[in-house]
């Protein structure tokens, strides 16, 4: 079993590395393509802050999953990985900042076509959406900066070589915080899949201090960016900072601060918790990356100074690149779930079956589905998503959402929950009432999972999700990592 | 003032600040050194105060020398102001060649010992001044491009303004030595003095050409 996890986890350190390779080049691109930072200085930096994050910032949720955490089998999870890594890695080799997180999603897709899943659209919405609105975003943002920092310093009248020191100084410390939030933000997608897997064992150092696995996977996730940051990072960074148009140092500058604006303030769950506890008003959170909006920065930029330093050529690849990489990853993904599954006779999903059976419709029409209409398939069984939806599909009266609620309700995942699962769960993240409320349910079964859900919420209050307002969102997404946890750790059919 | 290692960035800008603004003030020093070492000169010849100017002038020019080689070094080595290197290497050096034509002018009175006839010492001394003035408004303009940028255009006009004015007055003093009745030799040694002198601000108004460059490039 060791050596199988510690096989598929290389295509998580992939992931990694092809992570670092080409994402470093959001936070410290310009800054080298405009030779205020020396590369190495770069990357060292880089990669220290990118394994801080990750060790420290990384584990804020341990039990977060990742993206991949919807692919339900650990070969799926492998392909997937790799796929998404192999598609960031030919847009690394191309010199084009892409999106790791879409070329992940993109393969995500893949996995699901190939295993019969439902994809959710708004996934696919989001993308598109990303490529428009982030540059967008940022573009504005950077030629409003830029125009406050051309004001001040015509009135502080600061000397070339402040200025220049300054400027410098400002790179790097952008640098080393956007480097920090890479490898917070991104280390789930790199070795999430892996935690429940963990080869690792804890250690401590003293009483106080422990050094978990999920910790330890994390810094060799953290590792693996740091090493691609180091041995390969260099030929986006210079298409960011000056292969697309020729940046002044303080344009460097005001590029990386405007994309790390767009994506404190358009991206940040904890700002709008903040702004909402406080009673002010929120920024609506679109969906934004990292690469779109450092592009659309130096963009905004470009355009400030009369659009003729932007090479179009260059901008043109670009989005190219943005379209191929999940192109790319859900072809590469299917393809090779293909040979995974029926050349190495690996298990590459879990197949989920659906079951409109008592309790599921009970909890639909509780929901607001009109029941009535697919009253004859009562009781029936299907043994994928798209057999349930192709049955579902010619009933009138259901729309999108009504689908998406019956296929939760129907999916057959049967939970036992069983005292060594109990023990487990201990140690980890959940409060001691939590945990108490599990062991009065010990012995019970369900075959839909969110049975178990409403079981323990019936039970505590500690499993209750709170009412749905940006003030709680934080606090119910928590609580459903929690409950995925749960999920993960009582599943019979592993 | 002591402080901690992680602003030692900032000492060494400092530090360098500290010594392009000395070696502008050589720059300058020099100017007004040659414009006194001139008016000694054309009063009471070549004296014992105007070998002294002229020892200064010396002086000057060679720790402006080790200024700029020593500014150089640390632009390159700590690869500083990467956008504007080569323009401020150019800056520098075109200024050092400024103070070198005014201490190659003295060396040659303190040479050839011309002697220089009554009626054109106070076009001598005049030249000399519009040519001070030219060197001066340089400096400020040199300043200006490292600290306020919006200002090189306010000194730099007076460059060329000054240079038209020792233009005029070395054509001028030019046609009066060849219309007088000096021996031809004679004539020749006073029209090269004058070509000495009215050579700095020619000089000043190149440099004064490449800063308005090198200012538009940092402001576009």
């Amino acid at each position: 079993m060791e050596i199988t996890i510690l096989f598929f986890l290389t295509s998580g350190l992939f992931l990694g590395w092809a992570l670092g390779a080409n994402d470093a080049a959001n936070v410290f691109g310009t800054a080298v393509g405009t030779r205020m930072v020396q590369f190495t200085t770069a990357a060292m930096i880089c990669g220290v802050f990118v394994i801080l994050g990750a060790v420290f910032s990384g584990a804020g949720t341990t039990e977060t999953l990742g993206k991949l955490g919807s692919v339900n089998a650990l070969g799926g999870s492998f392909m997937a990985a790799f796929s998404a890594a192999l598609a960031v890695y030919m847009m690394t080799k191309l010199g084009l900042p892409v999106s790791t997180t879409q070329s992940i999603v993109g393969s995500i897709i893949g996995w699901n076509l190939f295993s019969q899943t439902q994809t959710d659209t708004t996934s696919l919405l989001k993308i598109l959406a990303t490529w428009v609105v982030s540059p967008i975003l940022a573009a504005i943002i950077a030629i409003v900066l830029f125009k406050l920092v051309a004001v001040f310093l015509r009135h502080a009248k600061i000397h070339l070589l402040r200025t220049d020191a300054y400027t410098r100084a400002g790179l790097l410390l952008a640098g080393a915080f956007g480097s920090y939030s890479l490898g917070a933000n991104n280390i789930a997608n790199v070795v999430g899949v892996f935690i429940p897997a963990s080869p690792f064992t804890d250690f401590h150092f003293t009483d106080l201090l422990t050094f978990t696995s999920t910790q330890q996977l994390m810094l060799l996730g953290g590792f693996a960016i740091a090493v691609g940051v180091f041995t390969y990072s260099k030929r986006v960074m210079l298409t960011v900072g000056g292969g697309l148009l020729s940046l002044s140092p303080i344009a460097a500058w005001v590029v990386v601060t405007s994309h790390s604006i767009v994506l404190f303030l358009f991206a940040s769950k904890g700002l709008e918790h903040f702004l909402a506890t406080n009673g002010l008003p929120t920024i609506p959170l679109v969906p934004v990356s990292s690469s779109q909006a450092v592009v659309g920065a130096i963009i905004g930029i470009g355009i400030l100074k009369g659009g003729r330093g932007i090479r179009w050529r260059v901008l043109g690849g670009i989005g190219a690149g943005w379209v191929m990489t999940p192109l790319l990853a859900g072809l590469i993904c299917f393809v090779g779930l293909f040979f995974l599954q029926n050349v190495f006779d690996q298990k590459v999903y879990r197949p989920v079956p659906y079951e409109l059976s008592e309790p599921a419709i009970e909890r639909m029409e509780k929901l607001g589905v009109a029941v009535g209409n697919f009253r004859d398939l009562h009781s029936r069984r299907f043994e994928t998503a798209i057999a349930i939806r192709d049955a579902l599909k010619e009933r009138t009266g259901l729309s999108d959402e009504d689908l998406v609620t019956i296929l939760d309700a129907a999916e057959l995942d049967l939970m036992v929950v069983d005292a060594t699962g109990i023990d487990s769960l201990e140690k980890s993240r959940l409060t001691d009432g939590q945990v108490q409320a599990l062991r009065s349910l010990a012995g019970e079964r369900y075959p839909h999972r969110w049975m178990l859900a409403d079981a323990l919420a019936r039970i505590s209050e500690e499993w209750r999700p709170r009412e749905k307002n940006k003030i709680n969102k934080i606090y119910n997404v928590d609580l459903k990592a929690r409950l995925a946890v749960v999920f993960r750790t009582f599943r019979a059919d592993q | 003032m002591d402080m901690p290692s992680s602003f030692s960035l900032f000492r060494r800008t400092k530090a360098l600040e500290t010594e392009i603004d000395q070696f502008l003030d050589k720059i300058s020093q020099a100017s007004l050194l040659f414009k006194r070492a001139i008016q000694i000169y054309t009063e009471s010849g070549c004296t014992e105060e105007f070998d002294e100017k002229l020892h200064q002038v010396n002086q000057l020019e060679s720790t402006a020398d080790h200024l700029r080689r020593a500014i150089e070094t640390q632009l390159y080595t700590q690869t500083l102001i990467p956008e504007s290197r080569g323009d401020v290497l150019g800056l520098l050096e075109n200024l050092d060649s400024v103070i070198n034509d005014l201490e190659g002018a003295l060396w040659g009175f303190s040479i050839e010992i011309p002697v220089i006839p009554e009626d054109y010492r106070a076009d001598y001394v005049a030249l000399t001044d519009m040519v001070v003035q030219a060197v001066e408004s340089l400096v400020l303009a040199s300043r200006a491009f490292f600290r306020n940028i919006e200002a090189v255009p306010d000194h730099n006009h007076k460059v060329m303004f000054y240079e038209k004015e020792a233009d005029r007055v070395s054509t001028k003093l030019k046609k009066a030595i060849f219309r007088s009745d000096l021996p031809l030799s004679q004539k020749a040694q006073l029209r090269n003095f004058v070509e000495h002198i009215d050579n700095v601000a020619d000089k000043s108004e190149d440099v004064a050409d490449r800063l308005a460059i090198y200012t538009i490039k940092r402001t576009v």
